[in-house]
């Protein structure tokens, strides 16, 4: 088994690798409905959607990695930082790695995350870190059809037959106390936004439950009330639902080490 | 399934790039417009075939009945003084 490895825990590649995780798990738990979404249409653009996120992981895994050999340490390269990185070591929000449930609570989460991760890349799409910038004028055009897709069936759902709004109120009700962590500030938003490398998180809160919030009027849906609790993925504090996702993600790299197909 | 609970089928065109026609490319199941657009997006123009697309409800589309495919096409088969290959072109237009 290859040792896994440890990263950078400067703020800027923390900012990163909160965005590049993010965007992997979420994806990896997309592709989980490869050949068990409702309808092979279905299966065919959530596989397509999964592949999206995969590809603005990678680039910004891999910007990650570059940035660490730029501040002197050890650069790594976007397979290590997937593959050889133990569980405290992922940043992403708890909420992608929520297993995905049954279609309304994967629909919804879809929705959040894309109209989270579309207000994100407009605001990295003016970072002072060029290639970053690059990607988010790309993965923005992306998300907004993520977005357009998720928001479309939950709206199908929630206002649609009473077993199909009961499933989406009971989902929003799992995935709601996960929101806030999106929003929650540290010590890594403050240096990003110094540094002018991206947005405070705390930043996006008010367009996200703007648009959310039409979105779940659209539907006949209400959000639950806010509660005290709060997820620290962020932080490297996960649920005990990621270990899983990372043996099965993780596996070949481990067992294979630089396998290839 | 009953056919209650099936959604309709939709016909996909799509057009390849600016200036050409839209082109039949194959068919899939959505329960709306909306649906049946994004549906196409997503299982016919993943490789970038696309710049437009179009969707028709199968439903709405008239055909010509096969059954009467004898008296409507076949006729046509030893006409061959219909296709403008009696013309001499120019080698320039040789693909015409």
């Amino acid at each position: 088994m290859p040792a896994s490895i440890t990263v950078s825990s400067h703020p800027s590649v923390q900012y990163l690798l909160r965005i590049g995780d993010t965007c992997l798990i979420h994806a990896q738990r997309l592709a989980e409905w490869s050949g068990h979404a409702p309808i092979v249409e279905e299966d065919i653009a959530l596989a397509n959607m999964a592949l999206d996120l995969i590809g603005q992981a990678r680039a910004v895994l891999g910007r990650a990695g570059e940035l660490e050999a730029e501040l002197g340490g050890e650069a790594h390269d976007e397979d290590q930082l997937a593959f050889l990185r133990d569980e405290r070591d992922f940043r992403n929000c708890t909420i992608v790695e929520l297993p995905r449930g049954d279609f309304a609570l994967t629909m919804l989460r879809n929705c959040a995350l894309a109209i989270f991760l579309k207000l994100l890349w407009d605001g990295l799409a003016a970072s002072s870190d060029g290639q970053l910038a690059a990607i988010a004028g790309k993965a923005v055009k992306e998300a907004r059809y993520h977005e357009e897709h998720a928001a479309g069936w939950v709206v199908r759902l929630g206002d649609g037959t009473s077993e199909s709004a009961a499933r989406s109120k009971a989902a929003l009700d799992v995935l709601w106390p996960y929101v806030a962590e999106l929003f929650e500030d540290d010590a890594i938003d403050a240096a990003a936004a110094a540094s002018g490398l991206g947005p405070r998180w705390s930043e996006l809160r008010d367009g996200w439950h703007a648009a959310f919030g039409a979105v779940l009027a659209a539907a006949a849906l209400e959000a639950p009330a806010e509660r005290a609790f709060r997820s620290t993925g962020k932080a490297g504090r996960h649920s005990e639902h990621l270990g899983y996702v990372l043996a099965e993600m993780q596996h070949l790299q481990r067992a294979y080490p630089g396998g290839v197909w | 399934m009953s056919e209650r609970n099936e959604w309709p089928l939709w016909e996909v065109f799509v057009r390849s790039k600016a200036g050409l026609d839209h082109k039949h490319c194959g068919s899939l199941h959505a329960a709306d417009p909306q649906m049946a657009i994004q549906l196409a997006r997503d299982v016919y123009t993943r490789r970038q075939e696309g710049t437009s697309v179009w969707v028709v409800r199968s439903d709405q589309i008239t055909a010509s009945d096969p059954g009467e495919k004898s008296s409507y096409f076949d006729p046509m088969e030893d006409k061959v003084y219909r296709h403008p290959t009696f013309y001499v072109l120019p080698k320039s237009l040789d693909h015409m």
